[in-house]
């Protein structure tokens, strides 16, 4: 006999409450600005215009091209290094483990400003170069090239692919391949016929993941590509922003949603149905040492690698930020080469005395109070919509999916969007930080709702039934473990806001610019001093979205994931 | 025929096997024994090529294939997990090992029905062997491992991880494949029921040397040293010290003097221990053996009687738990060699 479908709980209605303020923010925040794009896209003489399906086509054509190929090569350079994680042990590893967390968290203009200090014209390997061979100009074309995404996308992702592939070849069970082995396939059969099958699931969630990722990039593609290499998101940006062309904009918004919600779609849809099996605990088993020729050649190889593409484009910034390898703007005669503490002390100055020119130091103190702004508001509408989520009621279940939006669409869209709605406002500050708060909202509730879900109400109950008191009870069962979380979460929140860069180039207003926005008002003046000084503050926001990630890192749950 | 010679092998600086030498002929059934972290699922991987031994061959038909990579020595492996391709159906994880070696599919397919035939699974062909009872996913990784008729089937633990009544089914189903098949296998097992019933050879596995070898009757009717006799639980064990007597020897024990059955030579007072069977007790007034029952335990022939002095008899009268009773001895002692000092005897499990 079937059971009688559950009463529903008194007080679910109360707790469903909680989530209230969240779904009013996103209506008002998301919603609403959604629905304008929309109508302006909507704009009858547009449609009909030949040329403007044109103009969609080729920014859609380009944004494929280069996602697909990112892609392509993210998964080449990734599944290698995902086996050496989960298969060799070699000297370093977890500090490898932990750095190569931070990437993917990386604020697009340091990634950006990274391989500019590397690659770039003005990168030390350019500028080296020429002072030896005695060049006029940099040998090494990097900045404005394919190139340079694809490599930038390639930095950001492969962490995707590695944490997905070594987490999935762990937990897979040894035998599979012994069995294979001893029925007679060699290497490249067993990895053939078993080892890659068995992988598919875990494959195809990194590869959708990473091409939406490459699909909605916007930072480094303007950053290093230019505006020469117009994907959806910079066409959006350039005739939204430039051209003022809102109609246009809003248009390609539509289309670059539809994608994105599409994919998203496919990627949750055939995802369920093509899981395999594995053990939950790691095969330890599977871990050894490199042995034989081959392996030690392909262990050298992932870490000159490693270094290659993680760690010299990240030291480049520090070091370029202390470092004088060329003249600066109208600086005559013989150029002081070496040390130099002139960056950061120029961080305090501001040389232009111009309206719209602010000292990088404000830019700093923007950022700051703009990303306190983001935690706080972050965590007071996503708290309690997290320990609704949590109580798994009927009607916060559809909340779950309009929480999770957000993050389908991205930030130029989402900047658009504000723009169209708070036209009056737009001279307001807060713009910036409610949008942060936008794109932080569901990270935090994702980060919260797990944490809360994993209290057994039992201990709880046990607790209570031991003689603690109600206080005492959540003091000892439930804040160990909500404090971390918040923590993470604030962490989290913080940290997007901190580097946030397609939202906030559209919505900050000029006399308070951010961190992010003011590098990238440094980067493209011309000049030793002012590079130096967008170096300088690159590491500075380095630091600190290093600092937090690893922070988040430290407070997962143990066991949650172990890469 | 398969020769293992002198096999040694260290596992995280400890000696896990210290010079394993024996033979297995087609059609034989050799059974590892040994209690588990004895290296006898090591010893098979090795034989497998899946790990390397530091010292020690491998020999097929007397050709030296120690250092023949795992893929190219022919040998069938049925693991206790199984590990069966999860994303394959039954049939084609029976055909793996065929594909692997290039048969054509005509011969996979027929190769295929025969041995599924053999482990009584024709019809699952199709079936996913996710969605398999424990029971019948062993039974195709038993076929997969037989499919490509491999030199040596080598089972490491197979039916551990089922249930008890199932595995003595499977366990019957087992000796008949084996036996028809007629391929040299090798069995590990640490459960002695398993191995009686299956081996037509024992080998016991002890501190990483063979400690006792020989069929099973061999091996159960005379352990040969005290570890033996106690791992296999065959009967009762005595310390004792060793005395010449008239017609035999004899050993004093705490319990008293018994006439001892031994073929070595001790010295005068060495600690020996002894091997008392159940079996060759009797009830009888006046015997040497005096003694509380503490527990009675019917076991459909007789009765299992256990008494206050830690021995045990299979009497065929039960006796009340607390009643006083005397016994004798039907047969001498058998010897189990010198006992090392600190040996402690003891009833049967």
């Amino acid at each position: 006999m079937a059971n009688p479908p559950p009463k529903r709980r008194a007080g679910e209605g109360a707790v469903s409450l909680l989530a209230l303020p969240a779904t009013l923010f996103l209506t008002v925040f998301f919603v609403l600005p959604l629905a304008r794009i929309l109508l302006y896209a909507l704009d009858g003489r547009l449609l009909l215009q030949a040329d403007t399906w044109g103009r969609v086509g080729r920014a859609l054509g380009f944004t494929v091209y280069q996602a697909a190929l990112s892609t392509l090569l993210t998964l080449v350079v990734g599944m290698p290094l995902a086996f050496l994680f989960a298969r060799y042990k070699f000297p370093g590893k977890t500090l490898w483990r932990a750095l190569l967390a931070i990437p993917f968290m990386l604020p697009t203009v340091v990634v950006a400003a990274g391989f500019n200090a590397f690659l770039g014209d003005r990168g030390w390997l350019n500028l080296t170069l020429m002072r030896w061979l005695g060049l006029g100009a940099p040998p090494v074309r990097f900045t404005g090239t394919l190139v340079a995404i694809l490599v930038a996308h390639i930095f950001y992702n492969t962490t995707l692919v590695v944490r997905l592939l070594a987490h999935a070849l762990e937990h897979l069970d040894p035998h599979l391949e012994q069995a294979a082995r001893v029925l007679g396939a060699d290497g490249g059969k067993v990895l053939r016929h078993i080892t890659l099958p068995l992988l598919r699931p875990s494959l195809l969630a990194a590869t959708a993941l990473v091409f939406l990722f490459d699909f909605t990039s916007f930072g480094v593609i303007l950053l290093l590509g230019g505006p020469t290499f117009a994907t959806l998101e910079v066409e959006i940006y350039i005739q939204g922003m430039h051209l003022l062309n809102l109609p246009l904009a809003a248009l390609l918004s539509v289309v670059q949603l539809l994608c994105t919600v599409a994919l998203s779609f496919l990627y949750s849809r055939f995802l369920p149905r093509i899981v395999t099996p594995f053990s939950l605990r790691p095969a330890e088993a599977n871990i050894r040492s490199p042995r034989r020729w081959g392996e030690k050649l392909f262990l050298a190889a992932m870490l000159v690698l490693l270094v290659a593409l993680f760690l010299v484009p990240m030291a480049s910034v520090p070091f370029r930020s202390v470092a004088r390898l060329e003249a600066a703007r109208g600086e005559r005669g013989e150029v002081r080469y070496g040390l130099t503490i002139d960056y950061y002390q120029e961080l305090f100055l501001n040389r232009r005395s111009s309206l719209f020119y602010v000292p990088p130091l404000a830019a700093a103190r923007n950022s700051l109070l703009y990303a306190l702004a983001t935690v706080l508001l972050s965590m007071a509408l996503g708290t309690p919509a997290a320990i609704a989520l949590a109580r798994r009621g009927q009607v916060v279940r559809t909340l779950d999916a309009l929480f999770m939006l957000p993050l389908g669409a991205s930030a130029v869209t989402l900047g658009l969007g504000f723009l169209m709605v708070f036209r009056r406002a737009v001279t307001s500050p807060w713009l910036v930080p409610l949008a942060h708060t936008l794109i932080a909202l569901p990270l935090v509730i994702r980060t919260l709702q797990p944490a809360l879900a994993s209290i057994p109400p039992r201990l709880r109950e046990a607790s209570r039934v031991l003689g603690a008191s109600p206080w005492r009870a959540w003091w000892t069962v439930e804040w160990p473990i909500l404090w971390r979380a918040s923590l993470a979460a604030a962490t989290f929140a913080f940290t997007v806001s901190l580097g946030e860069f397609g939202a906030t180039l559209l919505l900050a207003r000029p006399e308070y610019p951010t961190l992010p926005i003011a590098i990238y008002r440094f980067l493209s003046q011309p000049g030793g001093l002012n590079y130096g000084q967008a170096m300088a503050m690159t590491t500075i926001l380095m630091a600190f979205t290093s600092g937090g990630v690893l922070l988040i890192e430290r407070l997962r749950l143990p066991g949650s994931s172990q890469f | 025929m398969l020769e293992v010679i002198n096999i040694h092998k260290t596992y995280e600086g400890q000696l896990l096997l210290e010079g394993i030498s024996f033979t297995v002929t087609p059609g034989e059934t050799v059974c590892l024994l040994g209690p588990s972290g004895s290296g006898k699922s090591t010893l098979l991987r090795i034989i497998a090529g899946l790990e390397e031994a530091e010292e020690g061959r491998v020999y097929w038909e007397r050709e030296n294939i120690t250092d023949v990579p795992p893929h190219r020595r022919r040998m069938g492996m049925v693991f206790q997990d199984y590990a069966l391709f999860p994303h394959l159906t039954v049939a084609e994880n029976v055909a793996f090992g065929l594909r692997m070696q290039g048969w054509s599919p005509q011969d996979q397919q027929e190769r295929v029905r025969e041995v599924l035939e053999l482990v009584r699974l024709t019809g699952f062909e199709a079936r996913r062997v996710t969605d398999l009872s424990g029971g019948e996913q062993q039974r195709v990784a038993l076929a997969r491992a037989l499919a490509p008729r491999p030199r040596v089937l080598m089972l490491d633990e197979p039916l551990g991880a089922l249930d008890r009544a199932l595995r003595e089914e499977l366990l019957e189903e087992l000796r008949e494949i084996l036996r028809s098949s007629d391929v040299a296998a090798i069995y590990v097992t640490h459960d002695q029921e398993e191995a009686a019933a299956i081996a037509d050879r024992v080998l016991i596995l002890h501190g990483g040397r063979i400690v006792r070898q020989g069929t099973p009757y061999e091996v159960w009717s005379d352990p040969g040293s005290l570890w033996v006799a106690q791992f296999l639980g065959v009967g009762n064990i005595l310390i004792g010290k060793w005395r010449p007597g008239t017609d035999s020897s004899l050993l004093e024990t705490e319990l008293g003097v018994f006439p001892l059955a031994c073929s070595h030579s001790h010295r005068y007072g060495e600690l020996v221990g002894a091997l008392l069977r159940p079996s060759a007790v009797v009830e009888s007034p006046g015997g040497p053996i005096r003694s509380r029952v503490t527990d009675v335990l019917f076991q459909r022939e007789h009765f299992k009687v256990c008494l206050e002095n830690g021995l045990c008899a299979f009497l065929s009268r039960p006796p009340g738990v607390g009643e006083v009773i005397t016994l004798r001895l039907t047969a001498p002692l058998q010897c189990l060699g010198p006992a090392p000092a600190g040996s402690k005897g003891g009833g049967i499990r």
